[in-house]
């Protein structure tokens, strides 16, 4: 009979299950959507997106300039009062019909979602995508009930919303923003990230083809320094930002005086709390989706593990284990858990926040795999021996690497999750309920997961405590960013 | 005829539960009166004070803490002649600390709810304080506008540091002693006097204060530049907002000095 030990060695082997890519209508090049059509940049440029598993080029995408953006903003200024002035059953018509073309295109989309950014198609294919069509259903649904999810307020629409969206989830966070901005009566201009513009410009495609008045959405990729200009754009009503705390700050200093309303989805160090009372094996596997589920580049990703002493050798193995069982590789197979680091500089962050983690004395692991010798990669890594004041246990690495703290008791496991300046989200495992609950409300973070993590939903709020931001996206309270009490 | 002598009062600033005088020393002269002008050190010892009375202030239950408000407003009620403020001002601010006693109750059934999730789950949003609050009050009126600010940062659970009214600080001063008598903890509101140009940016950059209320015109873009440092909340109220009815649009008020928290709970195995 084999041993425990022997059975769990067994090396499981897939063969190939690439999605192909066939169907994919990709343009070579892609302009500036603008008032409704793909123009050429007046003072920007064409820079090439590459596809970080290949480093073989996506397709060459227009990046805006300082003149882009004004055009942009003035088109958005332009239909905005056509826009607010729509019943809102109109206004949700077009996004029930913006839901329902990414429905429709729902295969293309998660194929260039996985080509453009790197993470596994199981990923863009069972959560990106779905999750974007399913927020343009539901906040379709407020544009005629908007009120009613405001207490009772008499509200209008604050009018030109600049919204600038990260590189994780490139189509989704598109959804979270576009969406209620819209359905609120506002017009919106939407900044991509510089590495993954390529699905913003699917679904400018796709505003086309619902025949969105023009201007209600401009969507003009470029880097950080065109997010910086945008935010500074003398005729703007709204910013909302998803990203880093260091740039989050930035656009908070930069608006300082001009009386913006402001949301910011910031970063995190999202604890991780593993109770003795756990089932462990389900644990390990929700251990493993919080920091490995897009190759750890999730602001709410569960960064810091802490496990109760008395079964920490336990989870930690187990989960080493596990690590060892990830497919790590091309983000178009099927088969695929971690796939891509995003972009080269990404690479390099990880890569020295982890050398950091081993010159500050802690245990690294890092799984032995097999990594495709060209694009930008990094195995899942684990790390033990972790002190409070280690950098790997206090800055946000945005990489799939977990770093192991312990704890005896659950006053002592609440006040490590806690001491932290950020606020984003946590995990909790436990079979008994009302510790659950009593642990979930002394927890400072804005989501808090019980025996699950990384779990989305558009009806439900998303957001951070102290510097994970301010402002919630989803659900009811994602309408108050995008509307003013009525005077 | 009677020849008693007064006993006058000698004016303190209110930290932790206790009347302090500035640890710098020094005054400010207003009408008949030695004003204690905070230090920087105030600031932060306000601050430290509001923090340590944080949690326990938020753990207690709404409806103490809506008796507890009610509590200070029959406490104001009944020193209502002894607050350097006009009767009719003193009245209105009375008034809205009963509107924010009975918040305390209402607000996370309506700005939180269970949320209607495809997926097995019993997922709920609640709102939570954001945790300590400093308030710029403003100079008119100086005791209406202060509670206006105040009573729904702790209607939501938040504890306090207000800087007082540069011209007229008296009122809120005195609204210290009607707190001593209204079982409202120790910490839980500070009061400091002195100028607001020294005090207020001090009080923005803490990186331990979580949001700030501009109830002046003042300091706007210096308030806002230094709440970035640490993405402390910023609300500045309109200049359009007057307080002739202070107890209008409490709901943005309120929701301003909170934290939606969305909790996952499993349903099934």
């Amino acid at each position: 009979m084999a041993t425990q030990e022997q059975r769990t060695s067994i090396r499981w082997d897939y063969a190939p299950a690439p999605e192909s890519p066939d169907h994919v209508r990709l343009r070579d090049s892609y302009g500036l959507f603008i008032e409704g059509e793909f123009t050429d940049p007046v003072d920007g440029t064409r820079v090439p997106s590459i596809n970080p598993a290949t480093e073989e080029v996506v397709a060459e995408v227009a990046f805006a300039g300082p003149g882009d953006l004004r055009r942009a903003v003035a088109a958005a200024r332009a239909a905005q009062p056509g826009w607010a002035a729509l019943s809102g059953l109109e206004r949700g018509k077009y996004l029930f019909r913006v839901a329902r073309l990414i429905q429709e295109r729902a295969r293309e989309l998660a194929v260039v979602e996985s080509m453009d950014g790197g993470k596994p198609i199981r990923e863009s294919r069972d959560v990106d995508v779905p999750l974007a069509a399913a927020h343009f259903f539901h906040y379709a649904g407020w544009a005629d009930k908007l009120s009613y999810g405001m207490g009772g307020r008499a509200v209008e629409p604050l009018g030109v919303a600049a919204q600038i969206v990260p590189w994780n989830f490139p189509l989704l966070m598109a959804a979270w923003k576009l969406a209620p901005a819209l359905a609120c009566g506002n017009t919106a201009v939407l900044k991509p990230a510089e590495t993954t513009p390529v699905t913003a410009l699917l679904l400018a495609e796709i505003v086309q083809e619902a025949e969105l008045p023009p201007g209600v959405v401009s969507i003009v990729p470029g880097d950080g320094a065109a997010g910086a200009a945008l935010v500074r754009e003398p005729d703007i009503d709204k910013v909302a930002f998803t990203g880093s705390t260091a740039v989050g700050k930035d656009i908070q200093a930069a608006l300082a005086g001009r009386g913006i309303p402001l949301t910011l989805e910031l970063g995190g160090k999202s604890a991780n709390i593993v109770f003795e009372d756990a089932a462990l094996d389900q644990a390990v596997e929700g251990i493993v989706n919080g920091i490995f589920f897009n190759q750890g580049h999730v602001c709410c990703a569960g960064s810091r593990l802490l496990i109760q002493e008395s079964v920490a050798d336990t989870v930690v193995g187990k989960l080493w284990d596990r690590m060892g069982r990830l497919r790590v590789g091309d983000p178009l197979d099927k088969n695929t858990d971690v796939g891509a680091i995003n972009s080269r500089e990404q690479l390099e962050r990880i890569t020295s926040l982890v050398e950091s983690g081993e010159e500050e004395g802690a245990v690294r692991r890092s799984v032995v795999c097999e990594l495709p010798s060209r694009g930008f990669w990094f195995p899942p890594t684990l790390f033990t021996d972790v002190a409070p004041a280690h950098r790997i246990a206090a800055e946000e690495i945005f990489g799939p690497v977990v770093s192991v703290l312990t704890f005896r008791t659950q006053a002592e496991a609440i006040e490590k999750a806690n001491s932290t300046p950020y606020g984003l989200a946590a995990g909790i495992w436990t079979d008994k309920g009302s510790k659950a609950f009593e642990v979930a409300s002394a927890l400072q973070a804005g989501v808090v997961w019980q025996n699950t993590y990384n779990h989305f939903d558009p009806s439900a709020a998303f957001g951070g405590y102290k510097e994970s931001g301010f402002g919630r996206e989803g659900g009811m309270a994602g309408l108050r960013p995008y509307l003013r009490v009525a005077s | 005829m009677s020849s008693r002598l007064p006993v006058r009062k000698t004016y303190k600033l209110f930290i932790g539960g206790a009347f302090v005088r500035s640890e710098s020393g020094r005054y400010d002269r207003s009408g008949d009166f030695n004003i204690p002008r905070a230090s920087r050190k105030d600031v932060r010892d306000a601050v430290a004070a509001a923090r340590k009375a944080s949690a326990s202030w938020a753990g207690r239950t709404p409806y103490n803490r809506g008796q507890i408000l009610y509590r200070f407003a029959e406490a104001l009620e009944s020193r209502a002649a002894d607050i350097g403020a006009e009767r009719s001002e003193v009245e209105a601010a009375i008034d809205v600390l009963v509107h924010y006693a009975g918040w305390t109750d209402k607000l996370q059934p309506v700005l939180g709810g269970i949320n209607p999730v495809a997926a097995p789950f019993l997922s709920f949003s609640v709102p939570e304080p954001t945790g300590v609050v400093g308030i710029v009050a403003p100079d008119s009126p100086p005791l209406l506008g202060l509670i206006a600010e105040l009573a729904p940062a702790l209607a939501a659970g938040n504890t306090v540091v207000a800087v007082l009214s540069d011209e007229r600080p008296l009122p809120g001063l005195d609204l210290g002693e009607v707190m001593g008598i209204a079982d409202v903890p120790a910490g839980v509101v500070n009061l400091l006097s002195g100028r607001r140009a020294e005090l207020v940016p001090v009080l923005a950059g803490h990186h331990a204060l979580n949001a700030i209320v501009n109830a002046t015109d003042s300091l706007t873009a210096e308030i806002d530049k230094l709440a970035a440092e640490s993405v402390t909340r910023v609300r500045h109220t309109t200049p359009s907002e007057s307080y002739a009815d202070a107890t209008s649009d409490p709901l943005s008020r309120l929701e301003a000095l909170t934290e939606l928290k969305t909790a996952w709970h499993p349903v099934g195995a």
